[in-house]
């Protein structure tokens, strides 16, 4: 019974981990369905996001280090913090900026290229914004903080223990990030499914000849799901960043992301969140079951493994469409 | 009121002035030119490869001639991009179909009232005022046609799992919720069986009639064409070879050639 109760813990906690998994893969998901583009720099652009708004909040002067050693001045700061709730809108702004210039940079000289060559400009654009954020805000570790309860909650502690006599530890910043996360999924999906953009973006996922011919922009949707992919990251980096500090390191998230891809299938806004929960869930729980008789550490392998067993028998993802060759 | 019927009936929507496309060393049109009348159906035919479809495509801005002029409701029509010809009231059907599969019928033509569909991105988000309204007004027009075309039962089926001839009605159907001042249709016939040639037909017929839209059409079926198209152009290898009244066409010694294959 007890270890059932605390298999029961470590699967709730996998669940808020797998939430935060499922948003970076959404992020991926959005733009493949729509351009066809595998984003490589999602993961950056969550590490982007974070980047800008512990920079903003924190008052820290763009290029600072740049400027200091260009001219020999020693700037530390504005030597104020900004409102929270304006750094948190212009890091949106930012988002929604570099949305803009993705495409007219980059997407818009590059239609009808093999996506591979397409892939090449996101790699690209990942190491660019890698470079770019350190430059601007520097590349020492930084805590976030926007206010977010954090710590284990008391709560349900004491509920868990009323009802099975155990008390659960579930971190109150899981709580809010799957509350936020489940928000946002059903925001996106009232969107996608009721307004007249939302209709455009399913067009130009399903056919871009189809969408141009009925009078849809494909450069507009595009403007429209980077941006969306860059909110999806600013949600992803804030709970991130408050979990683990802001730092290079949030950027390998993407990385969990790929075994969720392959699980829910690149095209699937469900198998996405699906494929989230359960590497989630899966992983925390592999490691509690099976981790101490193989010497731990499982977390950072079990995600592929499992991918690689699904690719072997359903290569197009839990839900994904089945690819039939046309001959 | 007979006068004035008569007379917008000899009104040119579209004039074709001297059309040539090519792909790389591949003449796919060389100096076309041919005119499309305000309320007529206006058939394209040719064999295979001919180039009628890049006869379309060049109508709704997916290709762009190297030389030429196409002239629309009078004026010159600039270089253009095909979304923004569809803002022109310019709609089309494709040669394989092209529907929105994951989606249903009802939001399939609803795309096609996108060019009506003005509201901003926040008005949606907030799903207040304006997108509303336009929604409802849109979806009103959308269910006339669905009810013209007898595909009411379908309504909220995805397209995806309808049958062959189905999807080509439906696809009809989004062409024209955009009320197209010009109507194009690459094949509308083609791959069905006979019940569905006829269905489709008696469709085509009544949009031009009862809708008064003008209709420029491809076919291969010589039949079909002889009972639909008030004019009829044909091109061959690229060249248009006739242009004239479907009888005069089919008697004429060049056409008789080119879909007999004899070489030139
Ligand atoms: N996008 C393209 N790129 C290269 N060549 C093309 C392209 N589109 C058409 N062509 C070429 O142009 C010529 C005309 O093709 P088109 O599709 O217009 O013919 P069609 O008359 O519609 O034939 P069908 O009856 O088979 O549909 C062909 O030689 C074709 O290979
Ligand atoms: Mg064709």
């Amino acid at each position: 019974m007890q270890t059932l109760l605390f298999a029961l813990e470590v699967s709730i906690n996998g669940f808020m981990t797998g939430i935060l998994y499922a948003l970076v893969a959404l992020g991926f998901v959005l733009i493949f369905k729509a351009s066809g583009v595998f984003n490589y720099a999602q993961g950056v652009m969550v590490l982007f996001a974070a980047l800008t708004l512990v920079g903003l909040q924190q008052g820290i002067v763009p290029f600072e280090h740049l400027i200091n050693n260009l001219l020999g001045t020693s700037i530390h700061g504005f030597g104020w913090n900004m409102p929270t709730l304006l750094a948190l809108l212009l890091t949106l702004l930012s988002m929604l900026l570099l949305a803009w210039l993705v495409e007219r940079l980059i997407l818009k000289h590059l239609v009808n290229q093999n996506p591979v060559i397409l892939f090449m400009a996101t790699i690209g654009l990942a190491y660019f914004l890698e470079g770019f954020g350190d430059l601007m805000w520097g590349a020492d570790v930084k805590k976030l903080d926007i206010g977010i309860p954090v710590g284990i909650s008391d709560t349900v502690e004491q509920a868990t223990h009323e009802w099975f006599g155990y008390g659960f530890f579930i971190d109150r910043l899981d709580i809010t990030a799957s509350i936020v996360a489940a928000l946002l999924v059903i925001g996106l999906t009232i969107f996608s499914q009721f307004s007249k953009t939302g209709r455009a973006l399913r067009a130009v996922a399903d056919d871009h000849q189809a969408a141009l011919s009925v009078g849809i922009s494909l450069r507009r949707i595009w403007v429209i799901v980077w941006s969306i992919a860059g909110l999806v990251a600013l949600i992803a980096g804030i709970f991130w960043g408050t979990k683990s500090g802001v730092q290079f390191s949030l950027s390998l998230v993407a990385l969990k992301a790929l075994p969720v891809l392959m699980l829910g299938g690149l095209t699937s806004i469900p198998g996405a969140i699906v494929g989230g929960l359960l590497i989630g869930v899966g992983e925390k729980l592999f490691d509690f079951m099976i981790g101490s008789m193989i010497g731990g550490a499982t977390e950072n392998w079990f995600a592929y493994v499992v991918a690689l067993v699904f690719l072997l028998f359903r290569p197009q993802g839990l839900f994904g469409e089945k690819i039939i060759e046309r001959v | 009121m007979e006068q004035v019927e008569l007379a917008n009936k000899n009104d040119i929507v579209m004039d074709i002035v001297n059309v040539t496309l090519r792909f790389g060393g591949v003449k796919a049109l060389s100096h076309v030119s041919f005119n499309i009348k305000r309320g007529e159906i206006r058939a394209i035919i040719g064999p295979n490869g001919a180039g009628k479809s890049s006869m379309l495509n060049v109508i709704n801005g997916f290709y762009t001639p190297q030389e030429g002029e196409i002239w629309f409701e009078g004026k010159r029509r600039p270089r253009l991009k095909p979304h923004q010809i569809a803002y022109q009231r310019i709609a089309r059907t494709f040669q394989n179909i092209a529907l929105f599969e994951g989606m249903t019928v009802l939001d399939n033509m609803m795309t096609g009232r996108m060019i009506y569909m003005k509201s901003g991105l926040l008005s949606q988000l907030a799903w207040w005022g304006k997108a509303e309204r336009e929604e409802t007004e849109n979806r009103l027009v959308v269910e006339k046609i669905i009810d013209f075309l007898e595909i009411q039962a379908i309504r909220k089926t995805p397209v995806g799992v309808l049958p062959y001839g189905l999807q080509k009605r439906v696809e009809l159907g989004r062409a024209l919720a955009a009320e197209p001042l010009l109507l194009l249709l690459d094949e509308p016939m083609a791959g069905m069986n006979n019940e569905e040639k006829e269905d489709m037909c008696r469709f085509i017929l009544d949009v031009n009639e009862e809708l008064g839209t003008t209709i420029a059409l491809i076919e291969h079926d010589m039949g079909v064409v002889m009972d639909l198209a008030d004019r009829v152009v044909v091109i061959d290898h690229g060249e248009k070879i006739a242009d004239g009244q479907p009888d005069e066409v089919r008697n004429d010694q060049n056409v008789i050639d080119a879909y007999l294959g004899v070489s030139h």
